[in-house]
């Protein structure tokens, strides 16, 4: 049975592991996402269900266990925020190099550096073009409620093993700190069986199993690029998730997600009662981008302003998506510093007053 | 002698050895001479003598064993440099009735993995490490590594070891035998007969510590690498018991949880 309850967002991340059959979560205490290890530690999922907790030495540490948990077949997830998500770079890039599943939350805080621990939307580059080195990508969903940072757990997991791809939830420390109302999912059992190519101990009736990211044969290691290639082509086409708001009679355009898409409803409420006509594109899922949509648009409004906590990263997937045919501006704030509904009002308006 | 047939010397009864079934039939990319083989080998046949080849997961590493995976018959993860003792944590914790080992040399292990090192030992994560420490990066071709003695040559340290200015070897081995979670702590290597003898004995013993859930068993195999220390394979065993004995010395250093006395 669903279950109503009043939490944080990163508690929500937890809870929902949790039910959704999670095998291991290996994590490191960072702010302003530190609850997610605390609530699973207070929690005890090892009574539950079994889940394996741990507070690893690093975040270096946490993620290579999320390797060695991912390739035995298991559910596994980390969480951490951006200094930390940095530090496992590493580890996501062999982790999709070996093709493994897993769920990555990266609960951002504004940069670079140290930077501050207030939210912000600064990694999107980092999450959306690969972060760690070599061609590949995360399926990366942006969570814009509590609700949504419980319900793409389990979504999550479940794109990670289609794809065998880790998954990363971007979100910020707004979303990860403040108390929604959220229904939580039923508790699922966690998996007895796994996958073919799980390391989980030669059978006497198969090959071993070998889990590596490595291929010293040029032409083999290009032909598993071109296999990645494809995979990323198959999210592009399958797994695109994006929601509208206004959009049928718009002349101009709002993109945001996350945080920034939560403010931005408000701006089209506020631009609309101006007289303005404006929507909202918001993505849900940042790779795959929303191309396809945005282009539609674009041969339908006068102009689009892409929203985000950031000095413009996403802008420029706009941009590409419409590939010229309208007029894209940016505008963010950065540090910390969460924008006004009226201050991206303000925004529009010096965007359509250029226009004209 | 003439007219004896193959058949007539080669029978099941005749059969005093054979390459056990837990290693592949790949040929092994070391440079001759190298201890990895043999160590491979032990490491092999001990999973067959404990017939635990469907239940044994190794963790390979970055360097000269990367490629461990092609010749042990057993289900492998190649881990990301340094990290094995990481990986090797997860597997166990989600799967603590098999067992779990990785095998790293002395950059992965005791360079860019110390910290992983440590806190899996610190822990006691139930596992069992093999470090092959032969005082080099052998698989970038010769470069210092933290366990290179003292005046010892390589390529990033042509004039030898400068204390001064690269600071000392480090005993990984003497450092995790001091913390709790270690539960067996053996220094071997595997240059004769007697020693391999030894060494295999600590192998086993190290994998079956994983039954009694103790903690962690580190059994280090000091060996050569004659090509990153330009020498021939006889030589580079002279100067590994030269040279490399007195600073390492073999024996068990931790058994059963307790540090062994050593002068």
């Amino acid at each position: 049975m669903k279950e109503l309850k009043l939490m944080k967002g990163n508690e929500a991340v937890a809870e929902a592991a949790i039910r959704a059959g999670a095998d291991a979560y290996f994590g490191y205490p960072i702010t302003p996402q530190s609850e997610v290890l605390e609530y699973l530690m207070m929690e005890k999922p090892h009574e539950r269900t079994g889940m394996v907790v741990l507070q690893a030495e690093s975040e270096v540490a946490a993620i290579n266990m999320v390797y060695g948990g991912a390739a035995c077949g298991r559910k596994v997830i980390t969480s951490s925020s951006s200094p930390g998500i940095s530090l496992k770079q590493e580890g996501l890039t062999y982790i999709a190099g070996a093709e493994l599943p897993c769920l990555v939350v990266n609960v951002v805080r504004g940069g670079p550096g140290l930077g501050t621990i207030q939210p912000a939307q600064s990694d999107y580059f980092q999450a959306v073009k690969g972060g760690g080195h070599g061609d590949y990508h995360l399926l990366v969903l942006a969570p814009q409620s509590v609700q949504e940072m419980s319900d793409f757990v389990g979504l999550g997991f479940d794109l990670a093993f289609r794809y065998r791809n880790p998954v990363m939830i971007l979100t910020d420390g707004a979303i990860g700190q403040m108390m929604e109302k959220v229904w939580l999912d039923e508790q699922k059992p966690r998996m007895t069986e796994f996958p073919s190519w799980a390391t989980t101990g030669k059978s006497a009736d198969r090959e071993r199993n070998i889990i590596t990211s490595l291929e010293l044969d040029s032409a083999k290691q290009e032909k598993f690029n071109l296999k990645l290639q494809a995979k990323y082509r198959k999210m592009e086409e399958e797994e695109v998730r994006y929601e509208k708001i206004g959009c049928e009679d718009a002349d101009y355009l709002l993109v945001a997600y996350g945080t920034s898409a939560r403010i931005c409803q408000k701006s089209v409420q506020i631009a609309r009662s101006k007289g303005i006509k404006v929507g909202l594109l918001r993505p849900i899922t940042l790779f795959p981008f929303p191309k396809k949509p945005l282009f539609e648009l674009a041969g339908r409004v006068r102009g689009m302003l892409a929203v985000e906590m950031s000095a413009g990263q996403m802008v420029e997937d706009v941009r590409l998506a419409v590939n010229g045919k309208v007029i894209v501006e940016h505008y963010g704030r950065m540090g910390g510093i969460i924008p006004s509904p009226d201050e991206i009002v303000d925004a529009l308006e010096k965007l359509i007053k250029k226009g004209e | 002698m003439g007219d004896i047939e193959s058949g007539d010397i080669i029978k099941d009864e005749n059969l005093v050895y054979s390459k056990t079934k837990v290693l592949t039939d790949n040929v092994m990319h070391y440079c001759p001479g190298c201890g990895h083989g043999t160590a491979h080998r032990l490491i092999a046949e001990v999973i067959e003598e404990m017939d635990i080849q469907s239940e044994t997961i190794g963790i390979t590493p970055v360097g000269c064993a990367v490629l461990m995976y092609n010749y042990l018959d057993i289900d492998m993860q190649e881990a990301a440099h340094g990290r094995a003792p990481a990986v090797a944590t997860a597997v166990k914790r989600l799967m603590p009735e098999k067992f779990v080992f990785t095998y790293q040399g002395d950059g992965d292990l005791a360079a860019i993995g110390t910290a992983e090192t440590i806190h899996a030992c610190n822990r006691g994560e139930n596992i069992t490490v093999f470090f092959i420490n032969n005082g080099i990066y052998g698989m970038t071709g010769g470069q210092m590594a933290p366990t290179t003695l003292v005046n010892m040559m390589s390529s990033t340290s042509p004039y030898g070891r400068d204390v001064q200015m690269m600071g000392n070897p480090l005993k990984m081995t003497e450092l995790v035998a001091q913390l709790p979670g270690t539960f067996y702590v053996t220094r071997q290597a595997v240059h004769t007969p007697s020693n391999v003898r030894k060494a295999k004995k600590a192998i086993r013993k190290a994998l079956e510590n994983q039954k009694l859930k103790k903690g962690l068993s580190l059994v280090e195999i000091v060996s050569n690498c004659n090509s990153g220390w330009k020498m021939s394979p006889v030589q580079a065993n002279q100067w590994m018991v030269e040279n490399m004995f007195p600073f390492y010395p073999l024996g068990d250093i931790k058994l059963d949880g307790k540090l062994v006395n050593q002068e």
